[in-house]
């Protein structure tokens, strides 16, 4: 249909050549309003039907497992925050139970309140980018900046938390770098006051909005097969209609200490996997997230947020693997220790590196504009994906 | 307006070629008006629309240029005046150039029949409502044009989007255009709207039911025939890029922007001459010559402005709220819903003409129409209420001043 300007890259070449001579090879990304970051999907279109979508990382790849190797386990906490700069506060804490627990360093019961707090309320940050995005993919602008908006009390929250809004770096191993500062607890709670207001707002103006819906149902539908085989995790992985979530499935820090539902596709329109089943599944975990701080928040134990350990711990030598239900789901930091103050090999396992897999599956037979919808609503981010 | 050209051309009488000399510089003169009005309200617009946008937004939007921002249109201007031109090197350049002053020119021309009040037209073409459906047909070419001679395929995707979803869109607002030629009994659109009263009942949108539905029609295809909102997919930013505009800069952006933002005034205007009464004053016959004709003229433009102005900032509201279709969802919108309501209106709309001036059905007809206004009325109240009450709610969260 169109001629290939050959002055581009040679690279595209045999793609474009093995395909259709009808069809059209164009690259949406690294620099496009809707893939969020530097990812390019490489399409295959005839007219605006994908005949084959080819997903490319890799240009935020920085090389943060191999940092992990020739930096101290404590300094390389504010490297994991730069794995996810949206739910920072995961990585710190999947790290830091890795080497916790190669250590053997108890967390005092305190800090792992702080923790869940902290992780919720993140959260909450996550999920609140991730739904305004999916609005915004769709041309709706105002529900985008509203999620916003919320987003700045939380990240406010956040630097009374830990001092910083985006990278926070604030655990340590054995707990949190600092207590809540006096009247920090008032301020959560007239937060959750304010966003469970918001939450409903939210939903008249988008959620319930007809075209909206429209463009989500049935679009990207991932079966629960796939989805498992795929290795997809938190919300993406829920919404095909598998309950399982870590927090409650494998629980860790404190979580089981709490009440709160786990919220799975297919309870609203559409069928359960498809792009409308994530979106609500992230607008319901948001209510979750929002009760689970209230508890956390309420019944916050008295005592140490940090246990005496030595500054830069040496963990015998031996491998751990430990994982957290981070926003974007299943996030595992497979550590090997051979003694010394420094990893001897770290893999990172990431959900939205999962989810970039199922793009060439899903992609085929849909639309452009399906295309940015079902992205959106798989939530992927850049830097996760590459690390 | 024929007075002012009788002058001139008396004046001229005496001058070789006068008559023509006269004509001449009447167009020129009315071109110059109409094209400052239009370029003064695609500037204003914009600011008033980013500052409702941002308010909607819980943001500021411009404020910084002049008092509240006021100034931002023409800092903008300057700014898209000064920048360079950049064409690719791949780009078809004459196509490239001349598109933005096609779909600027398919604009501009929908003004020239357009009434601004009681007598103000530049025009009073008597094609009226099919004229401006033609020329704004100018805009399709442009875009095309602009999509294609781009050499960018997210262009090239944009431009054969608008090029369907244009044309698509004419025919249901085609459709719902003559059914109020039918009631009025011409294209005219002064014609259109003296055929209308000044009271809310007496408005072609309220003249029957299928005159309502074609009036939402007319509405929504509008819309789409200007690449608003939820009909944006041409310029869909979050899919295209940027569409048929990816790849231009400077003032021949500027141009593309100007049209669509004068373009909110045709679509309001229209939508306010065919169905809603147009410039006619509630319970005022208005004079044909004498003593108050020009407080009339004014009165009635002033009256026009309003309820033009009113649509302007609905078609902005619309524009903010609402994600946007995707392209199949929107021609099975025009074919399947639209063109079908659209011929009904027609057809019911005529038979309504049929309706004798006195007698029961008149009587009923009478009261349809009270009913119709009383609903269209009530809708709107209901919509207002409810912003109202959600910005109430905000309120209480957050506070913005809205003129800093």
């Amino acid at each position: 249909m169109i001629q290939e300007n050959t002055s581009k890259t040679s690279v595209d070449q045999p793609a474009a050549q093995a395909s259709n001579e009808d069809s059209t090879l164009i690259h949406m990304g690294p620099q496009h309003p809707s893939t969020h970051g530097v990812i390019n999907l490489t399409l295959t279109l005839e007219g605006e039907i994908i005949v084959k979508a080819d997903p490319r990382v890799g240009y935020l790849h920085r090389g943060i497992e191999k940092l992990a190797e020739i930096t101290p386990y404590t300094g390389f906490i504010p490297f994991t925050d730069r794995i996810d700069y949206l739910a920072a506060m995961f990585c710190n804490q999947g790290w830091c139970m890795a080497v916790e627990r190669l250590a053997g360093i108890q967390v005092p019961r305190r800090a792992e309140y702080l923790r869940v707090i902290a992780c919720e309320l993140n959260r909450l940050i996550n999920h609140l980018i991730s739904c305004g995005t999916t609005a915004m993919d769709l041309g709706a602008f105002t529900p985008f900046l509203h999620a916003i908006r919320e987003r700045e009390k939380v990240n406010d929250l956040m630097e009374k938390i830990c001092g910083s809004r985006l990278n926070y770096t604030f655990m340590r191993f054995g707990g949190v770098c600092r207590d809540f500062a006096p009247g920090l607890d008032r301020d959560i709670l007239d937060f959750l006051d304010r966003f469970e207001k918001f939450l409903p707002e939210f939903n008249r103006l988008i959620s319930g909005n007809e075209i909206f819906i429209r463009r989500l149902v049935n679009v990207g539908v991932i079966p629960a097969g796939l989805a498992v085989s795929h290795g997809l995790g938190g919300p993406n992985l829920r919404a095909s209609g598998i309950d399982f979530d870590l927090r409650r499935n494998r629980p860790y820090s404190v979580y089981p200490e709490f009440q709160f539902r786990v919220p799975t596709g297919g309870s609203y329109r559409g069928e359960a996997g498809d792009s409308f089943a994530r979106y609500r599944v992230r607008i319901d975990e948001m209510v979750e997230s929002a009760r689970i701080v209230r508890q956390a928040v309420e019944g916050l134990p008295e005592g140490e947020f940090l246990a005496k350990v030595p500054r830069n711990p040496a963990p015998p030598a031996g491998e751990v693997y430990a994982r957290v239900e981070s926003a974007r789901g299943e996030l595992g930091y497979y550590l090997v220790s051979d003694g010394s103050d420094r990893a001897f090999r770290l893999k990172i396992r990431t959900s939205s590196f999962c989810a970039m897999t199922v793009i060439p599956v899903v992609a085929p037979g849909m639309m452009v504009a399906d295309l940015t919808a079902f992205f959106g609503s798989l939530d992927v981010v850049a830097p996760e994906v590459d690390r | 307006m024929k007075t002012g050209f009788d002058n001139l051309a008396a004046r001229l009488a005496n001058v070789p070629w006068g008559e023509t000399l006269a004509a001449a510089l009447w167009l020129l003169l009315v071109a110059v008006a109409v094209l400052a009005f239009m370029a003064t309200f695609a500037g204003v617009t914009t600011w008033v629309e980013r500052r409702i946008a941002g308010r909607m937004m819980s943001r500021i939007g411009p404020n910084r240029v002049g008092p509240a921002g006021f100034l931002q249109w023409l800092a903008d201007g300057l700014k898209c005046f000064l920048k360079e031109d950049v064409i690719p090197d791949a780009a078809d350049r004459p196509l490239f150039r001349m598109a933005p002053y096609l779909v600027f020119a398919g604009c501009f021309g929908a003004f020239a029949a357009l009434p601004f009040g009681y007598g103000l037209a530049a025009s009073g073409i008597d094609a009226g409502i099919f004229y401006v459906s033609a020329v704004t047909s100018l805009v399709v070419v442009g875009i095309l044009m602009a999509g294609w001679s781009s050499n960018n395929k997210w262009s090239l995707l944009g431009g054969v989007r608008g090029a369907a979803q244009i044309i698509s869109y004419e025919i249901p607002a085609g459709l719902a255009a003559l059914s109020v030629v039918a009631l009025a009994g011409t294209p005219n659109l002064q014609g259109i709207i003296q055929a209308q009263g000044g009271w809310p009942w007496q408005w072609f949108a309220f003249h029957n039911p299928f005159a309502s539905i074609a009036f939402f029609v007319f509405l929504a295809s509008l819309l789409a025939e200007g690449n608003r909102t939820p009909f944006d997919l041409p310029e869909a930013e979050s899919e295209l890029v940027a569409g048929y505009v990816t790849e231009y800069s400077g003032m021949r952006f500027l141009f593309f922007l100007f049209a669509e933002w004068a373009n909110i005034w045709v679509m309001a205007a229209l939508i306010v001459t065919l169905f809603l009464g147009g410039w006619q004053v509630p319970g005022a016959a208005l004079p044909d010559a004498g003593t108050g004709r020009t407080f009339w003229i004014l009165a009635s433009a002033a009256v026009f402005f309003m309820k033009t102005l009113t649509f302007a900032f609905l078609v902005v509201w619309v524009r903010w709220t609402l994600p946007r279709l995707r392209v199949d969802q929107l021609t099975d919108l025009c074919w399947k819903v639209f063109v079908p309501a659209g011929f009904v209106c027609l057809i019911g709309s005529s038979a309504c003409v049929l309706i004798p001036g006195q007698g029961a059905w008149h009587a009923v007809h009478r009261v349809v129409q009270w009913g119709l206004t009383a609903a269209g009325f009530g809708l709107a109240a209901g919509l207002l209420w409810r912003a109202r009450t959600n910005i109430k709610n905000l309120n209480e969260r957050i506070y913005l001043k809205v003129w800093t």
